[in-house]
């Protein structure tokens, strides 16, 4: 039977709203607004996970973001399952089922638990040390670690929430929503500031909220009461918009920041659907408000991780805002005043306190007093050297710290206890602040890093900014609001504050016990499993870079990112090494602060929309005549029409076949299209192009080639002139933007003088390339009053002609080698074109074909594409293009660099044909070609880029880049493969119709 | 995520640029008459520096413009923003 340590109803909780959720397939119980923590709590559950390493038995520690041991699978074995996630954020809801991760078979009983009492085996570095040798048992040791030490189960079925992004824009961010946030916000909205407040908890307020300590009075009232009053005025200011639930996970320059906000996760599985489930806000602001708060510490002593070891402020949370009693026997251990603010909220509430043992030798604020007054046993000056229990806390052993706090002395005392409140003092949550890239500063009196160089319309206000007290927090607020917003008054002006005056603290990083530091296990790194012992190792080790020791040892490299550990691990290596704290610097605080899910990230751009995709207007006759489809870059092309049944191979075939003996036709309208007009154009294109483009007869169409200033081949197609002073330049599919890009760049940088315009026509323009011996007719049935005679109309030359009432560009041009026309309308008369195409080809058995087949006809005439038979280190003369580069032009993007002694190399990777001796024989594309089989290691000539069986020619084709290997003409060669060597002959990469008769066929 | 403030549209996301390295190489008049060497100086070698850098901007996804901007590398502070063409500020 659990206990019920429900202890008084509280005002957040409705205990009229019971609910029943299952952990490690138990059910429990608890209200609405429990998280899965306090409702575990309630019934006396602390187990509830095992620690990475040692697999040690760990309980929930904090009421935070920051836990860093009660990480649960939530839902497991559903598609909604999400691992590692912190119980203490879970809001718990009907039906709600999580387990433990890292432990098998069960978090009571835990196979790898041995790992704690193999310990003194394994100590910081152990498994880069250890698993390193040998090298060949690395497989082995993987599947041992793997198998052994896991953090959850990533789900295995698809996700079915839908995520959301949102961009936001504000003048005022303010990130966290206790007393400070609150009013910051308040006074930034009353101020015509656009105002956003966030909170990555459900309930505004922070820990003000339920802090009913009636030695500190705001107004005089208690503090609780005064900020419920506050809160309730913010609901009708306007300009001011609250989002709970929402956490900030990054925090970038210019002000960039993201938070997720949690919309569903709350809500019972019958109420998640078809709902937000979380949305990623972009938030731009022009200032932002820090007032994150503090993270309470513990302190490192030895045995500090057993199951009812909680921090001190946790212990009060759970009591003040949840009504649960975190233990029945309950202690403190603290060496500043906070304990005994939660001592206090137990006491009142009827829970039984034991003791407090506190470093310090005396305290005189009056809350010390007042604790002393109720009763409660003080043991100053004294420290927790050991504590007893597996699964749960049953006891601890103190001792008398010596003057210099090293060491202890005198007798050992056991308290029996089942829960420890742990007060270390408190850190800044300065996470988004460093974040940002602005800088921290360490306060020695303060023992902590605080905000120091803002670097961008920033201010941090309250606790994360070293301000404790709430006196000291609204007067720097106060200060600080007027500065930043430029206001002379503020709600803050006549608040009277009184507060209970703190007294000494006293700062040991590492507590002694009555044991030699190597025989405890004080962890510093509960998630992790690093100890002090582990830190001063890497320290003895001669590791000396804060970054470095971090990643020996593991310290905050968990995915709580070691919030509660990291101070002490720095204090340790200082005291270690007799450094000063603010000389070692602090590890670098990333992204995100807590994690996200990968839904979150991706928001809507999954499925189909997880990248854009480019369709042009002929795509749904070629869906609705069965084409299989390739993407080449963004866009969707139809790369083969299979018929009854036909594989890749035969449909090619066939296209490849009917496209020469009689028409084929291909939907080229993915081709770039670049408008360029200006008086300047044709010396455009003779700076931007290798050949020579000022003669350009106007009507006449030209193919350039265009190279990278290093000489290297960028981009190719054809260019017409349609009038004295305007020309279009088609691209390849690909190159489009990239291409317009670079002569933006030139024309705007390089030659500003040039009178040059250049418009991206691409989807403007639809395009269908009809080709073969019968195309010629198929037009003439289409246009039959234009003049296709070789006279009139030659190969490389351009017409505009109407089609009924369209108008078109048509240019007679081939990527074939066959007699071809490539037909230019308004992209929305595409389909219509492409079906008159067909329905006047019908006689002549048209026949559409897909990339596929075009690759082979181009193939055939060794035509190439670059980007295939190119990949950025080929010059046009490696292409054996030498034709194309004029010796005229006194220069052109690229020329210069023909010139330089490496591109003037005799022996550069040359572009050639390759026949298979065995025609039959298709060679892989990528395969390596060698001139030597028994060479070791064998020297790789070069590669094959593009490979084919020609059903024209019936025979296999190649073209290859191989060195030298223009000079290989008729070579015998090898192309080495898994299980034969195939034999090849060096040839010219025209395969076909050398002579170009088949143009004017 | 930087605010960049293309000197013809106004603030716009990073997003919407892209880089394009240094600023202020200009091509040369005459490449022929160039040495290897001195060709290659224009060609392949680049400041990068830690500090303040002048560098090319495009506004890749907007008006299409080139721009200067100095900024410090070492904290991505965007200090200057300027039209090709312009002098660039003094430091
Ligand atoms: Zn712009």
């Amino acid at each position: 039977m659990t206990k019920n340590l429900r202890v008084k109803s509280s005002q957040y909780i409705d205990e009229t709203n019971r609910i029943s959720f299952k952990f490690n397939g138990k059910t429990y119980h608890g209200f609405k607004g429990d998280t899965l923590a306090s409702a575990l709590l309630a019934n006396d559950v602390h187990l509830v996970g095992r620690s990475f390493k040692y697999h040690r038995p760990r309980g929930i520690m904090t009421s935070g973001s920051e836990e860093p041991n009660a990480i649960v699978q939530i839902n497991p074995g559903t598609n909604r399952t999400e691992p590692n996630v912190r119980a203490t954020e879970v809001e718990i809801y009907e039906g709600l089922e999580a387990s433990s991760q890292n432990c098998w078979p069960s978090v009571e009983f835990d196979i790898g638990g041995i790992n704690n009492f193999l310990s003194p085996f394994f100590p910081a570095g152990f498994y880069y040390k250890t698993f390193m040798w040998p090298a060949s048992f690395w497989e082995k040791y993987e599947f041992f670690i793997r198998h052994s030490a896991g953090l959850g189960k990533s789900p295995i079925s698809s996700d079915p929430d839908i995520y959301d992004h949102q961009n936001v824009h504000c003048d005022v961010l303010v990130v966290g929503a206790g007393i400070s946030g609150i009013l910051a916000a308040k006074n930034a909205a009353k101020n015509n500031f656009k105002t956003l407040l966030v909170d990555e908890k459900n309930e505004l307020g922070g820990s003000t909220i339920y802090e009913n300590n009636e030695l500190s009075k705001i107004d005089n009232k208690i503090p609780s009461e005064w900020l419920k009053k506050e809160i309730e005025e913010l609901k009708v200011i306007k300009n001011l918009e609250i989002k709970s639930r929402t956490s900030v996970a990054a925090y970038h320059q210019y002000n960039y920041l993201l938070a997720r906000e949690n919309l569903t996760d709350h809500l019972e599985t019958k109420d998640k659907i078809n709902k937000i489930r979380q949305r990623l806000l972009k938030i731009r602001a022009k200032k932002v408000i820090l007032a994150t708060g503090a993270l309470e510490r513990p302190l490192i002593f030895n045995n500090n991780d057993r199951p009812g070891i909680m921090l001190s402020s946790a212990v009060k949370k759970y009591s003040e805002f949840y009504g649960v009693a975190c233990g029945s026997k309950n202690v403190f251990f603290t060496n500043n005043d906070s304990a005994y603010e939660s001592a206090l909220s137990l006491y009142n509430k009827g829970i039984n306190v034991e003791a407090i043992i506190d470093i310090r030798e005396q305290s005189e604020s009056k809350i010390v007093k007042k604790v002393n007054k109720v009763g409660i046993k003080i043991y100053w000056s004294h420290s927790i050297v050991d504590t007893a229990g597996y699964k749960r806390l049953n006891s601890v052993s103190i001792m008398k710290l010596s003057n210099d706090g090293t060491s202890v002395i005198g007798n050992k005392i056991s308290i029996s206890c089942d829960c420890l409140g742990v007060a270390g003092g408190w850190t800044p949550a300065v996470h988004l602040y460093t974040q940002s890239g602005s800088k921290l500063n360490f306060d020695e009196e303060k023992k902590a890093f605080i905000p120091n160089k803002n670097t961008s319309e920033q201010i941090s206000v309250g606790s994360c900014s070293g301000d404790f007290k709430i006196n000291e927090i609204i007067k720097n607020l106060n200060q600080k609001l007027k500065d930043t917003l430029n206001i002379k008054q503020t709600d803050l002006d006549n608040i009277k504050v009184e507060v209970d005056q703190e007294n000494s603290k006293r700062n040991i990083w590492l507590l002694p016990s009555d044991k030699p530091v190597g025989k405890t296990k004080p962890f510093v790194d509960y998630q992790n499993d690093a100890t002090a012992k582990d830190i001063k190792l890497a320290l003895r080790e001669g590791f000396r870079s804060i970054e470095h020791v971090k990643r020996y040892t593991t310290t905050g490299m968990g995915t709580d990112q070691g919030k509660l550990g990291n101070m002490h691990a720095l204090g340790i290596i200082a005291d270690t090494a007799g450094v000063k704290m603010g000389e070692l610097g602090t590890t670098t605080f990333r992204p995100p602060y807590t994690p996200l899910t990968f839904g979150t990230i991706v928001g809507r751009n999954v499925k189909k929309f997880f990248d854009i995709f480019r369709r042009t207007p002929m795509n749904d006759w070629h869906v609705e005549n069965k084409a299989e489809f390739e993407n080449v870059g963004q866009w969707k092309r139809a790369w083969y029409y299979p018929i009854n049944g036909e594989k890749m191979h035969q449909a090619v075939q066939r296209e490849s076949k009917a496209a020469r003996e009689s028409a084929g036709i291909l939907d080229a309208s993915t081709l770039g299209k670049i408008d360029i007009q200006g008086s300047d154009a044709s010396e455009f294109l003779n700076r931007v192009y290798t050949n020579a483009w000022s003669k350009l007869a106007v009507g006449k169409c030209r193919y350039g080639l265009m190279l990278n200033e290093d000489g290297m081949v960028y981009d190719d197609g054809v260019t017409t002139r349609l009038d004295e002073n305007h020309y279009i330049m088609t691209t390849t599919t690909g190159g489009a933007a990239n291409v317009l890009g670079k002569l933006e760049d030139y024309l705007q940088t390089e030659w500003p003088e040039l009178d040059v315009y250049l418009t991206s026509v691409t989807d403007h323009y639809a395009t269908a390339s009809l080709c073969g011996p019968n195309s010629k007719k198929i037009l003439k049935k289409i246009i039959p009053g234009l003049d296709l005679s070789d006279k009139n109309f030659p190969h490389m030359s351009f017409k505009e002609a109407n089609i009924e009432n369209i108008q078109c560009r048509i240019m007679r041009i081939s990527f074939t080698g066959e007699h071809s026309y490539e037909i230019n309308v308004q992209a929305s008369y595409g389909k219509d074109l492409w079906e008159k195409c067909m329905e006047a080809g019908k006689e002549f058995n048209i026949t559409p074909y897909g990339t596929e087949t075009m690759h082979l006809l181009r193939a055939e005439k060794g035509f190439i594409i670059v980007g295939q038979d190119t990949d950025g280190t080929m010059t046009p003369i490696d292409l054996q293009m030498d034709w194309i580069v004029s010796k005229k032009k006194y220069d052109f993007i690229g020329k210069r660099s023909l010139y330089r002694s490496d591109t003037m190399r005799e022996d550069r990777k040359q572009l050639v044909g390759l026949l298979t001796d065995d025609p039959n024989t298709v060679l892989e594309e990528g395969a390596q070609i060698v001139s030597e089989l028994d060479q070791s290691p064998v020297e790789m000539l070069g590669h094959v880029t593009s490979s084919y069986f020609s059903p024209n020619l019936n025979k296999s084709i190649a073209l290859a880049v191989i060195r030298s290997g223009k000079d290989m003409m008729g070579k015998k060669l090898f192309v080495p493969m898994e299980n034969k060597n195939i034999n090849v002959t060096v040839s010219n990469p025209v395969f076909y119709d050398e002579k170009n008769e088949r143009l004017n066929a | 995520m930087f605010l960049i403030n293309c000197p013809y549209c106004g603030e716009r996301d990073q997003q919407e640029f892209k880089a394009g390295g240094e600023a202020h190489i200009e091509r040369p008049k005459q490449p022929t008459e160039l040495s290897d060497d001195q060709w290659a100086e224009y060609l392949f070698m680049r400041k990068n520096i830690k500090g303040v850098q002048f560098e090319r901007w495009v506004h890749a996804h907007g008006c299409r413009k080139w721009f200067n901007m100095v900024r410090d590398t070492s904290n991505d502070e965007i200090k200057a923003i300027y039209k090709m063409g312009e002098k660039p500020p003094s430091q």
